[in-house]
């Protein structure tokens, strides 16, 4: 016991005293998942809002496997990577296995059907809310999208947030096509693992407060976006 | 009603392009869902360029006549000729509708209107606080537009539809629900209209309402039209069964 309240006050202090390395892997860590959620957001968003408005034979299929790749195993996501980054894989002359552009891939597809499958829900609900409207304004379907992005743009940052999320905390596929090198792909989680297993118990603690600090921020941003929209009544 | 201010107003709304829509001609039209007979063969003809009003019971396809006539929903047999031509106009937005229950945008109330500009990207811009006096909603200007009251946003939906400068101006039952000073405010704008020339064509269940804006009524049961006639005949000549149990509360 006496050693766990060690542990923590270990941890504090190399939170509050800005500890090099930890700061290092927290950065690495924001950085990979930040690109992440960029290249998900653009793909998500621009893929989500063409599935909301467009019908066509199929649609109900390609639904459901969109939907299915939101619980994609990040594992067989890194696995798959691994394999397509490797030597003789069919990516393997751009030499970026275990680098953290190999990491960014790997999440971009964990954080990818996320924010395709939940921003499509989204603008579609809006779409099926202003459809009339839109058709007897006779306009394009470009303007349409513009138009339900924008009018959902809350409700779209929350998805995006929620992707966030689902990156920072990914272990399975950072640490199998990042490889966890020291000072080059070490980020929080793949720290945490290794640290606990090696008995530093007060480096991995505060990796994992930072953590669960941004996990809370992260939600606290969710809510006070829900509540702006309801107060304002845009939701 | 600031009737001065609001017919300086009405020059800028006035269509870009006039465009004769009439005879407006229903030919033999159909609508079937899940073969269910909305619309059952109409044959019709509006020749009036002043206010038509579409009368009849719930269900009798009011609505749906209505979303025909913007192109909201396509007939399942028949066709609309507008001056004998299929086409209402090659330009867009010609025709303006103001829907039962008002489909604002998730944006404050003058983002609503001006969504229309940067939609349309007309030259002559229409002066939106102008607008917003006439309907005096402009103290909400900056407000939410769903946070407005159903009179408030019917009201901001019927000046936003104005902003399409529309030759054909649909409004599918604008004042159901609202109170007496919101019906007056739309019914003195539609009156308004009326004298521009642009042509307008009103669903209303409100037999008084009927009497006060319309030139022409058609009125409508089950899906097929029972009678088009002018507003004296309608109320003291209709010969039609329906229509006399529909003005004695019975239909």
């Amino acid at each position: 016991m006496i050693e766990f309240v060690e542990a923590f006050r270990l941890a504090f202090n190399l939170i509050i005293t800005l500890d090099a390395n930890i700061l290092e892997i927290v950065l690495l860590s924001l950085k990979v998942s930040l690109v992440a959620l960029i290249v998900a957001c653009l793909v998500g968003f621009s893929l989500g809002s063409i599935l909301a408005v467009s019908k066509f034979y199929g649609r109900g299929i390609v639904l459901i496997i969109i939907n299915s790749f939101m619980a994609l195993p990040p594992v067989v996501v890194g696995l798959a990577v691994y394999m397509l980054l490797s030597k003789s894989g069919m990516f393997g002359w751009m030499n970026i296995l275990y680098t953290p552009s190999a990491m960014i891939i790997a999440q971009s597809i964990i954080i990818t059907p996320i924010v395709l499958a939940l921003s499509r829900q989204v603008i579609e609900d809006l779409n099926n809310e202003y459809s009339e409207f839109f058709k007897s304004l006779k306009i394009s379907k470009l303007q349409i999208i513009k138009t339900l992005i924008w009018d959902a743009r809350y409700t779209l940052i929350t998805v995006a947030l929620a992707g966030f999320g689902r990156g920072i905390a990914e272990v399975g596929a950072v640490i199998i096509v990042g490889g966890n090198i020291n000072h080059f792909t070490r980020v929080m989680t793949t720290s945490i693992a290794l640290e606990t297993s090696m008995g530093n118990l007060p480096f991995a603690l505060a990796l994992g407060i930072i953590l669960l600090l941004i996990s809370v921020l992260i939600n606290s941003l969710v809510m006070a976006f829900n509540l702006t929209t309801k107060k304002y009544a845009f939701g | 009603m600031h009737l001065d201010k609001f017919n300086r107003t009405l020059i800028r709304i006035k269509p870009e392009k006039n465009i004769n829509c009439l005879p407006i001609c229903f030919k033999d039209l159909s609508l079937i869902v899940d073969e269910r007979k909305i619309l059952s063969s109409l044959n019709l003809s509006i020749n009036s360029d002043d206010v038509t009003v579409i009368m009849g019971p719930n269900g009798a396809g009011k609505s749906i006549f209505l979303k025909i006539l913007n192109g909201i929903l396509t007939p399942t047999s028949g066709c609309i000729t507008w001056n004998n031509k299929k086409q209402f106009s090659d330009t867009l937005n010609t025709q303006a509708f103001v829907f039962q229950k008002p489909i604002l945008l998730r944006r404050s109330v003058i983002a609503n209107l001006d969504y229309m500009d940067s939609v349309l990207g007309y030259k002559k811009k229409i002066s939106k606080d102008r607008l917003l006096e006439i309907v005096q909603l402009k103290k909400q200007k900056n407000q939410p537009a769903r946070m407005l009251s159903l009179g408030e946003q019917q009201r901001l939906s019927l000046i936003r539809s104005l902003m399409l400068r529309p030759n054909l101006l649909l409004l599918d039952e604008p004042t159901a629900n609202l109170d007496p000073a919101s019906t007056k405010i739309i019914e003195d704008i539609i009156l308004n209209l009326k004298m521009m020339g642009i042509k307008i064509i009103f669903v209303t269940h409100n037999i008084l309402q009927a009497k006060r804006i319309a030139d022409d009524i058609i009125f409508l049961n089950e899906g097929k039209m029972v009678e088009h006639l002018n507003k004296q005949e309608f109320f003291s000549n209709s010969k039609s069964i329906e229509v006399q149990n529909y003005l004695n509360g019975i239909l």
